[in-house]
């Protein structure tokens, strides 16, 4: 039974905005049935009950007084930017691309 | 060229003793490096100009009288993950080509209080995802044991510059194993310390939930040093333990008798060889007084597969930060809006494993799948801390092999989706439970180094370093050395 579908590679793919070659495709398709069958192992666990564990040590969240700290200065803060205008980031137009969600 | 076999304790009492200089080490270390680096490519960046300085600030120090500490003057290595100011961090992957740090992450900020000298920056997997250091976008770093292997890793290149004899000590970055697994391949110590006792703030984070620094070493009682050089509570990490670091090297008093040691059960996935020279490890514990009986961590077959899922769910999101705007590599302008820069930039700047890596995540992320993968590895997750609360009842820490094999063959293991993983089976369960855990080397099987592991319960960091060090003052199994 294949657990996983080429669309559906494609989908993830999308989604964790990847753009595949056709042979990235076949290997990711190869690969994730096998990790997907390697996991289907837990199926078998019996969880019912049992909560989550998201972090291992139970901290609380910690406070601290509410005043400014030393920031990275904006000139250092784009200095690694590939595109950088001033102290601003660059992107192409984003308008277009938030309608396709 | 001598044979640098002096542990950090040792050549810390040779500074200051003033029989050596922080400056001559630097140089043997470069000496050292420009000789063997080049078959070994344990190293992707170096600063031997300020490295050279900072050893000769050291020097000066002590010619006034000043010490910082323990670590003033000895050189270090740092894996390209774990960031400095003014250098580059690129954990080995394309689309960090060219970055340069604008701060110092918490343990270099520490470490350069303490007066060590930062002497270059390791290669590792990909955003340290692997366990063999092959799948760096600038090629596989090789074992000093035998070049035809690989050292483990994701940390390989700092095990092999402490193997190599590079420099006494290095720091890693270990989310599955990724520190005491190619400590155990490349016959050193490496330790991963509990979850929290060391600042993430500056480690390129992969999996934050499983992500820990810790210190590679001939040593237990050097990595006692390093380790409080660096740990305790930081504003900046908000997972970091808030009490101060615990004083680590006063805990090494060289006496087990009144510890249970619980020998594991589960080892059948371990090769003959490396059993053996594990069960003669826990033998001669029991001869320095330590109690040993076996204990079972049933859930511990599931920790693979556990793993895989938080880690890589961890990692899609993590990565998620490498889009081509804010820094890294940005693929040239096309006709697409921002959607099709971020797949390009990522399609150009990831290489196969972390591509991999990261579909797997956002696929037990997505919806429909997320219970059935994330939660359901989680609710394991909870499991598998119980099996370690009862274990750590009936006994005071656990002892296993670190591997389940010695090295490998570079390209044995990449045709194969689950070989590589499968390496990690006895590793991944201390990240997840967040235990602290040490590998120390054992002995060899067919020439090549064995690794034996120390789990601890969460904050008892000490303890494990103290059996690990009682074991080594009666051991000399990390005397031994690579061929070249």
């Amino acid at each position: 039974m294949s657990r996983i579908s080429r669309a559906e590679v494609e989908r993830i793919a999308h989604l964790a905005r990847l753009r595949l070659d056709a042979a990235e495709v076949e290997d990711a398709l190869l690969r994730l049935e096998a990790v997907l069958d390697y996991v289907a192992q837990l199926e078998a666990v019996d969880t019912r009950d049992v909560p989550a564990t998201a972090f291992v040590i139970p901290l609380a969240t910690p406070m601290r007084e509410d005043v400014p700290g030393a920031l990275l200065p904006p000139e250092l803060a784009v200095a690694n930017a590939p595109s950088p205008r001033g102290t601003a980031f660059t992107v192409p137009r984003v308008l277009d691309d938030e309608a396709e969600g | 060229m001598s044979e640098p076999r002096e542990t950090v304790v040792e050549l810390s009492a040779q500074l200051a003793a003033g029989a050596i200089t922080s400056r001559a080490l630097v140089e043997r270390s470069f000496e050292r490096l420009s000789a063997l680096d080049p078959a070994l490519h344990a190293f992707l960046f170096t600063r031997r100009e300020a490295a050279l300085a900072e050893a000769a600030e050291a020097d000066a120090r002590r010619a006034r009288g000043e010490r910082r500490s323990a670590l003033d003057g000895i050189p270090v290595a740092l894996k390209d993950n774990i960031v400095q100011a003014g250098e580059p961090a690129t954990c080995a992957s394309r689309i960090l080509t060219g970055y340069v740090s604008p701060f110092d992450a918490t343990v270099v900020a520490r470490l350069r209080a303490a007066g060590a000298v930062i002497v270059g920056r390791t290669n590792l997997d990909e955003f340290a995802m692997g366990s063999s250091t092959e799948s760096s976008c600038a090629g596989p770093t090789r074992n000093p044991w035998d070049l035809a292997r690989s050292p483990g890793g994701s940390s390989g290149g700092s095990a092999v510059a402490v193997a190599a004899g590079i420099v006494p000590a290095a720091f890693g970055s270990d989310t599955g194993g990724s520190i005491r697994q190619p400590a155990a391949l490349c016959g050193v110590v490496g330790m991963k310390p509990t979850y929290g006792r060391v600042s993430r703030y500056g480690l390129v984070a992969f999996a934050s939930s499983l992500d820990q620094i810790g210190p590679f070493a001939h040593t237990a009682a050097d990595c006692a040093l390093l380790l409080e050089a660096v740990a305790g509570h930081d504003p900046q990490d908000s997972t970091s333990l808030p009490e101060p670091a615990p004083g680590l090297s006063a805990a090494l008093s060289g006496d087990v008798s009144g510890l249970t040691l619980g020998a594991l059960r589960e080892t059948e996935d371990a090769a003959p060889g490396v059993r053996a020279r594990v069960r003669e490890a826990i033998a001669e514990l029991e001869r320095a007084g330590a109690k040993v009986r076996e204990v079972s961590l049933p859930h511990t077959r599931f920790a693979i597969a556990t793993y895989y899922l938080i880690a890589t769910a961890e990692a899609s999101s993590n990565l998620a930060r490498y889009d081509g705007v804010r820094y890294g590599r940005r693929a040239a302008d096309g006709s697409g809006g921002v959607t099709e820069l971020y797949e390009r930039t990522r399609a150009e700047g990831f290489g196969a494993e972390v591509k991999r890596r990261i579909l797997l995540g956002t696929y037990v992320l997505s919806a429909g799948y997320y219970d059935a993968y994330y939660r359901k590895a989680q609710q394991v997750r909870t499991l598998l801390r119980r099996d370690f609360e009862t274990a750590f009842e009936r006994c005071d820490a656990i002892v296993l092999p670190a591997t389940p094999e010695t090295a490998f063959r570079i390209g044995e293991k990449s045709s194969d989706p689950l070989a590589l993983y499968l390496e990690d089976v006895f590793t991944v369960s201390a990240n997840l439970a967040g235990l602290p855990g040490v590998s120390i080397p054992c002995g060899l099987d067919a020439g090549l180094p064995v690794g034996f592991q120390i789990l601890g319960r969460p904050r008892e960091d000490a303890s494990v370093l103290r059996i690990a060090d009682a074991y080594q003052r009666r051991t000399d199994h990390h005397r031994a050395r690579p061929p070249r």
